[in-house]
């Protein structure tokens, strides 16, 4: 028998009785949008903690020396001069895996204008530092590449030194600080961040080209860290893999010897990230299930009766020529039918749900296409299981008895 | 001589019930030939609903011989059984058994529909052509509550004569229906038995309605006790004149 023909009964079968067939199919309508809403939710929220762990700076990695032992005493990493510019040069060329790298020094000192003055720290890097901490600018700009190549004496500054050291909310862009006693331009102010996760304030900062820094300042020329961030969270283990073997060249280490640096990524925060969001997942894949369960045993209830009510036309259709199989596939797609026109219903009203909790309830929400494809995949397959013993039941009656039932 | 379309020979059918079984048919042997019209009557217990699912292929003997159109019934499978009563046997019940709600011409289909050598347009030409056959060409949109029962009973013979059976198997075919209305579709028989050969085969515990066809077959307690041809055979369409004229 032909699948158009078969198509076409069980189309009769659900048109003729269109309102124990919406019934049924409300089940699995509520299952599905319910489904599809919670999982825009789900998606709506985990961008949104996807967006404020990435203002974090998740995808950040750090290069810092590794601590060195010298005559028995080990000694602060910090005041080891094994990372050098050239480290910088080799990864930022080599590497496949960063989008943004940057040298690292940094010195602290008292910041000084006019009649105030207030201790803070000065960070000297490059332009990318911005976009490696995800940091923004209030007013002014960030200096340029020809001002790192040529020292110049430009810095920008966080709020807090801005709160202390311009307390009569004059416009900082433009005047001159002191810090220890250089001359620095103000070109520009940074967007308050606020504290850090170990209280720290970040905002009290006074940032310059790394070279500015390292002669005017420090007097140095090694780094004190490489700072870089990963393409994305997910790609940050493999750049630290990356990362190593540059610097293991570079430093001409042997097999044997340990790593003279250390290189960090934000492993904890990303973990804590996709675990959550895992959960979330989780918990929504099992709510879906429950519903689409309860639909699916709607389903198999209303075809049970329906095999039952209709004893005696299987036995006609069998009795001019339908075969068992026939007979099977008739409940199936009928059940089958039920369960995608409800899944189609049941993915309109949860988008228009969606629309109106994003509308109404300024939740942020998200419909993935997966949600959908999803849904209606478990609504096909939930018809064919669900559909499946009534309508064997159905096939293996005997068209004899079939016929004779009242 | 004509063509034989049943074969029955030494024909068995035992049920088990329980530990006991029971005989229904005990050897029962017959043939049809082409364009005859035989009643099988009997009384309840006579194996004549046993007689009637075997030839309909609905059931199949324990022992003995059963070909239809030549081709050996026994020891075929569900589904070539299904097959033969497509195409070989169009069936007619007491009580009409037409999908409700369903158009009358929807009905007359369905026979076709589980014949995937017939095309959709093949389908209506045939269907439409069937209810002509009964006179219902007027009537084949309308659902069954929308027919009285001696339409419905055409409805049903027109789908038996869809797939062009080489029998038409009719089971109490007039039990639910008046006087009136039962020689109206005894006629009918007896038309298409008669203009378009078609052989019929009917089942019934109406002695009446066996003196409208060509031979009757009698059966009790599993045995044929009578088979003969008769010799005068009614005209359904005269005894149907002869009934006073009703008031509408």
């Amino acid at each position: 028998m032909r699948l158009l023909n078969l198509l076409k009964i069980a189309y009769k079968a659900i048109v003729l009785n269109k309102v124990r067939t919406l019934l049924t199919m409300l089940g699995i309508i509520i299952g599905v949008a319910s489904v599809i809403a919670m999982l825009a939710i789900g998606e709506g929220s985990k961008e949104s903690i996807r967006e404020t762990i990435s203002s974090m700076g998740s995808n950040m990695v750090t290069i810092r020396p590794g601590a060195d032992v010298r005559g028995g005493v080990r000694q602060d990493a910090s005041t080891m001069e094994s990372l050098k510019f050239d480290d910088y040069l080799a990864i930022k060329e080599q590497t496949t895996m960063l989008s943004y790298i940057t040298p690292v020094v940094n010195g602290s000192g008292q910041v000084i204008s006019g009649a105030n003055n207030w201790p803070s720290t000065i960070y000297g890097v490059n332009p990318e530092y911005l976009d490696i901490k995800v940091l923004g600018l209030q007013s002014g700009s960030m200096f340029t590449e020809a001002e790192v190549k040529s020292a110049s004496k430009v810095v920008l500054i966080g709020q807090t030194v801005v709160d202390n050291v311009f307390p009569d909310g004059e416009e900082p862009v433009g005047q001159m600080i002191r810090f220890n006693n250089i001359p620095f331009k103000v070109i520009g102010v940074l967007e308050e961040k606020g504290e850090n996760t170990f209280g720290q304030d970040q905002d009290d900062v006074v940032i310059a080209p790394y070279t500015t820094v390292q002669k005017r300042i420090l007097a140095i020329t090694f780094l004190h860290q490489i700072m870089a961030s990963a393409i994305s969270e997910e790609d940050a283990p493999e750049a630290v893999t990356q990362i190593t073997a540059i610097m293991r060249e570079q430093h001409k280490l042997a097999d044997d010897e340990d790593d003279d640096f250390t290189v960090r990524s934000m492993e904890e925060l990303i973990s804590t990230f996709s675990s959550t969001s895992e959960m979330l997942t989780i918990l929504l894949v099992a709510v879906a299930s429950i519903s689409l369960l309860i639909g699916g045993i709607g389903i198999m209830n209303i075809m049970y009766v329906s095999v039952k009510e209709r004893t005696k036309e299987i036995g006609l259709r069998m009795a001019v020529g339908g075969k068992g199989s026939d007979i099977l596939m008739q409940f199936l797609i009928e059940a089958i039918l039920i369960s995608i026109t409800g899944g189609v219903l049941g993915v309109l009203l949860g988008l228009s749900a969606t629309v109106f909790i994003e509308k109404f309830l300024h939740w942020p929400t998200s419909v993935a296409l997966y949600s959908i494809i999803i849904s209606f995949a478990v609504c096909a397959v939930t018809g064919i299981f669900f559909g499946w013993y009534p309508a064997r039941k159905a096939a293996a009656l005997d068209p004899i008895t079939a016929l004779r039932y009242e | 001589m004509s063509k034989k379309i049943i074969k029955i020979q030494d024909l068995k059918r035992e049920f088990t019930m329980g530990t006991e079984t029971v005989h229904a048919l005990k050897g029962i042997s017959f043939t049809i030939e082409e364009g005859q019209f035989v009643t099988i009557m009997g009384s309840s217990g006579s194996g004549k609903s046993t007689m009637l699912n075997i030839l309909g292929c609905l059931d199949q003997p324990t022992s003995g011989v059963y070909e239809i159109d030549g081709v050996s019934v026994k020891d075929l499978s569900k589904n070539e059984l299904a097959t033969i009563r497509n195409e070989k046997i169009g069936f007619i019940f007491q009580s009409y058994n037409l999908l409700a709600r369903t158009s009358a011409i929807e009905n007359v289909e369905l026979p076709l529909l589980y014949n995937s050598k017939v095309s959709t347009e093949e389908r209506r030409k045939r269907a439409l052509n069937a209810l002509e056959m009964v006179g219902l060409a007027d009537r084949i949109h309308h659902t069954p509550s929308q027919l009285s029962g001696g339409q419905q009973q055409r409805v049903a013979i027109a789908r038996a004569l869809v797939n062009n059976p080489v029998m038409i198997l009719a089971d109490e075919a007039t039990g639910n229906l008046d006087t009136r209305t039962s020689y109206e579709i005894m006629s009918l028989f007896q038309e298409l038995n008669k203009t378009q050969g078609i052989t019929i085969t009917f089942v019934t515990h109406e002695p009446d309605i066996a003196m409208f066809s060509s031979r009757t077959i009698v059966l009790k307690d599993g045995h044929v006790i009578k088979d003969e041809m008769n010799d005068t055979i009614l005209s359904a369409a005269a005894e149907l004149a002869k009934l006073p004229k009703e008031d509408h």
